[in-house]
């Protein structure tokens, strides 16, 4: 019965049951979809769309200067998305992220707070201040993965609480310790010079960040497609109780997934610290660890398929700034975006899983 | 061994579970470097081509885009200026009148254009630095930068570092102070804009000492630094004067300040203004001193009055902030930035600019004018008509040279500021070190 309809729809209803079952034309239609909504919103806004469109690419990659900014700005995004991706081969949400950038950043400031004033090269201490950074994400990411081992506290509950406390303790320092003398401002004095990650000349961008950065999509991908511990963590993330079955020691692994996640984590609080704002402020995540768990959901999973979807989120966070100057539009019209984008992309993909197991049932039928 | 590796990447493409243990428990012996980076990173062609296309987008997508306006010596157009505004444009509050005083100046000098960019701060914009979005009003062909908040300092000094040709004025800053705590000589093209606001707050404090009934003034303040302790000291020595000398008080007043921790309310961060506006009125303070830079005192002062409660607030920043509640506002000091930043503006473009460091007072023959006072004092409908003569009264004493911050007067932990006679300095009220002996409140963060 089934059968015959599909043969009524003709050639039209192939070529839409094609497009919609296969990968790539789905992610394209829901690419679409999500430019047509944001092109809905902007007139709504009473804004010109092209206008919009042409600012946002212009303000991303239309100047030198703009594609460095972006470059500066997608190091945090991508190195988080990189440590993400350990979590989620695992079968677990880090939305912790947030929290172990912080503490990253808090343990870098921290390490050059300390040395300010004494001899130790700013080469050092940028060093020690990244390892120390790297030390803080992983154990603040230790410390959820141990809740859920071993307290049954599901990592997403356990993240968000681990946030809220890295948001507090961030606070407090700021506003009390390290705060600036008689001062409490919700910022730390600027750190000297010496320890800033050296800058490319006019530019915001460090080539050390930003090799750093791309030297970890290599390992993150090395290790998790070219090695058998990653293969290992692949299989806990799919059936932790089968691997355990087969004599992987499961909860190590989800540990170890959240210690390396953290310390990229870490390592991108660090970089907020020693190679872009120089300072200790609130909201220093910038929101690097939640924008993230939405690449990671759009590249599905895939560390490499990450590395373009951050740069596009970056360049679209970049190019908003230039709708509040020449539209007057919020920044925050990126995240429409970003938002619209993800929910566009799962979307299909619900639309292609569904399609595709009818279209089987029916062939088997 | 190349076949061995090779058997378990083939394998490993469709991964099962079952497979996957098999594949492990076989063959656990090492495999070639060289088989694991050709299959992570080698036999990906669809991966390939989706970076290459997303490369080739974002090319032709940057092609097609628009060159932004780029300043040159010989251009004719109008000579643009930029502004950093820290909150948005219609606050009602500071950026309000920092906007009002940029959109002045184009009204007042031919061929100028003002443009501008808000929500510039950390809770808004946590990726993008204040320096990044002036680098955004420099692309756009703006040739002299305003940076509107004390909150900019490290974007001043980091922007200014970088384009020591460009003129930067920073409201509110201290950087091309000689005298100053915090001089910059190398910044040689920075000025800086301030209005004595100490006036304006005492004015403030006069009306609320003269309005007040039970004697109890609470003080909205925002983070603590010299500009807010010396903002907050000014109310309190003018609701001080006013409550002993002009409503001839012989119980002694309170004044009591609490900081939120920003200019502004951030969600989370910061104390909640509205809250701690609720927490004065339901404690018997009975007029509050707005010292942040939005509505939340007089909006939380309306609410109570819709209740029945006989309770005031004084505003701060722009002149027309009482609007949003007149009945419940006692008046506004304010400021008119339009006033000193005319002429700046005009010195750059006539080729003449110098680096400034300006901290203006109000015009003593009419606090309001536009065109010539840098603050004023507006009045809203909430003071009553004998209060209304008696601040005029005290407003002419300070014309007349009433030195508020004359000895003596002691810190808040009993040190001397000020011997009897004595009369503070510039420097000894710009960075004011705590706040003064009969204010309640923390002096420092703890």
């Amino acid at each position: 019965m089934v059968s015959n309809r599909t043969e009524k729809a003709g050639g039209f209803g192939n070529i839409l049951r094609t497009l919609l079952t296969n990968r790539f034309s789905s992610i394209t239609i829901a690419v679409l979809l999500a430019l047509i909504i944001t092109w809905l919103v902007v007139l709504v806004m009473d804004a010109p769309p092209l206008r919009v469109f042409s600012i946002m690419v212009n303000g991303s990659v239309g100047s030198l200067d703009a594609a460095t900014q972006t470059l500066q700005a997608w190091v945090p995004l991508v190195l988080a998305t990189c440590g993400l991706m350990f979590t989620f081969t695992a079968g677990l949400w880090n939305i912790g992220m947030e929290g172990q950038i912080e503490m990253g950043a808090i343990c870098a400031y921290g390490v050059i707070h300390y040395m300010t004033g004494t001899p130790t090269p700013g080469y050092v201490a940028i060093t020690l201040a990244s390892l120390a950074g790297m030390a803080g994400g992983a154990i603040w990411a230790y410390m959820v993965g141990l809740l859920k081992n071993y307290g049954g506290v599901n990592e997403i509950f356990g993240g968000l609480g681990f946030n809220f406390i890295a948001d507090a303790f961030l606070l407090y320092l700021v506003y009390g310790p390290w705060k600036p003398e008689g001062v409490a401002q919700g910022s730390t004095k600027m750190i000297d010079a010496q320890y800033w990650l050296p800058q490319l000349p006019g530019s915001y961008l460090s080539l050390w960040s930003l090799g750093l950065a791309i030297v970890g999509i290599l390992v993150v991908t090395f290790v998790l497609k070219g090695t058998y511990f990653g293969l290992k963590l692949k299989a806990v993330g799919k059936n932790p109780k089968a691997s355990f079955m087969m004599g992987i020691p499961t909860s190590r692994y989800m540990l170890l997934s959240f210690v390396l996640c953290g310390l990229f984590g870490g390592l991108a609080g660090s970089f907020q610290v020693t190679g872009f704002l120089h300072v200790l402020r609130n909201s220093i995540s910038g929101g690097y660890g939640y924008l993230a768990l939405m690449v990671g959901m759009l590249a599905n999973y895939q560390p490499l398929i990450g590395v373009p979807i951050s740069l596009i989120f970056t360049a679209l966070n970049k190019g908003a700034t230039g709708l509040v100057i020449d539209l007057q539009l919020d920044t925050n019209f990126s995240g429409v975006i970003q938002g619209l984008l993800v929910l566009c992309v799962l979307l299909m993909d619900g639309v292609r899983r569904r399609l595709t197991k009818t279209f089987r049932g029916v062939q088997h039928g | 061994m190349q076949m061995l590796g090779h058997c378990i990447f083939t394998q490993w493409k469709e991964v099962e579970l079952t497979k996957f243990v098999l594949t492990d428990t076989v063959y656990s012996d090492q495999i070639p470097v060289q088989y694991l980076w050709r299959r992570t990173f080698m036999r990906s062609k669809r991966l390939w081509l989706v970076l290459s296309i997303v490369l080739i987008a974002v090319m032709v997508l940057a092609a097609c885009a628009t060159p932004a306006a780029t300043p040159t010596a010989t251009s004719t157009g109008p000579f643009i200026y930029g502004m950093l505004l820290v909150g948005p444009y219609n606050d009602n509050g500071w950026s309000t009148a920092t906007y009002e005083g940029g959109l002045y100046v184009q009204s007042k000098i031919a061929n100028t254009q003002f443009i501008y960019a808000e929500n510039v701060n950390t809770a808004s914009n946590p990726s993008t630095t204040a320096a990044q979005f002036a680098e955004q009003l420099l692309q756009r062909g703006a040739k002299a930068i305003i940076f509107n908040s004390d909150d900019m300092k490290d974007g001043v000094l980091e922007f200014a570092t970088a384009h020591p040709d460009i003129p930067v004025i920073w409201l509110s800053g201290d950087y091309a102070w000689k005298e100053g705590q915090r001089y910059q000589p190398q910044l040689t093209d920075e000025s800086d804009i301030m209005g004595r606001m100490e006036y304006g707050k005492m004015m403030a404090g006069c009306a609320a000492a003269l309005t007040t009934k039970t004697g109890k003034i609470g003080f909205l303040g925002p983070l603590i630094n010299d500009e807010t302790r010396r903002l907050a000291d000014s109310a309190y020595l003018g609701a001080k004067y006013c409550w002993e000398n002009i409503a001839k008080q012989t119980t002694p007043l309170t004044f009591s300040v609490t900081w939120i921790g920003m200019w502004f309310n951030i969600p989370g961060v910061t104390l909640d203004p509205s809250q701690v506006a609720d927490d004065f009125y339901t404690n018997g303070f009975d007029v509050v001193i707005s010292g942040i830079d939005s509505t939340e005192a007089v909006v939380e002062a309306n609410k109570f009055r819709g209740q029945g409660k006989d309770v005031y607030a004084v505003q701060y920043d722009y002149k027309d902030a009482c609007n949003v509640a007149p009945d419940a506002c006692l008046g506004v000091p304010y400021f008119n930035w339009g006033v000193a930043l005319k002429p700046m503006i005009q010195s750059i473009i006539d080729g003449k600019y110098t680096r400034q460091f300006i901290w203006q007072g109000p015009d003593w023959t009419n606090i309001n004018n536009p065109d010539t006072s840098m603050v004023g004092f507006q009045k809203s409908a909430g003071l009553s008509a004998d209060a209304s003569t008696k601040l005029d009264g005290f407003i002419s004493e300070l014309a007349g040279g009433l030195n508020l911050f004359t000895g003596p007067i002691n810190y808040q932990d009993g040190t001397t500021f000020l011997a009897a006679g004595a009369v503070a300095t510039d420097q000894q009220i710009w960075y004011m070190p705590q706040l003064l002996e009969g204010m309640l409140g923390d002096s420092v963060a703890k």
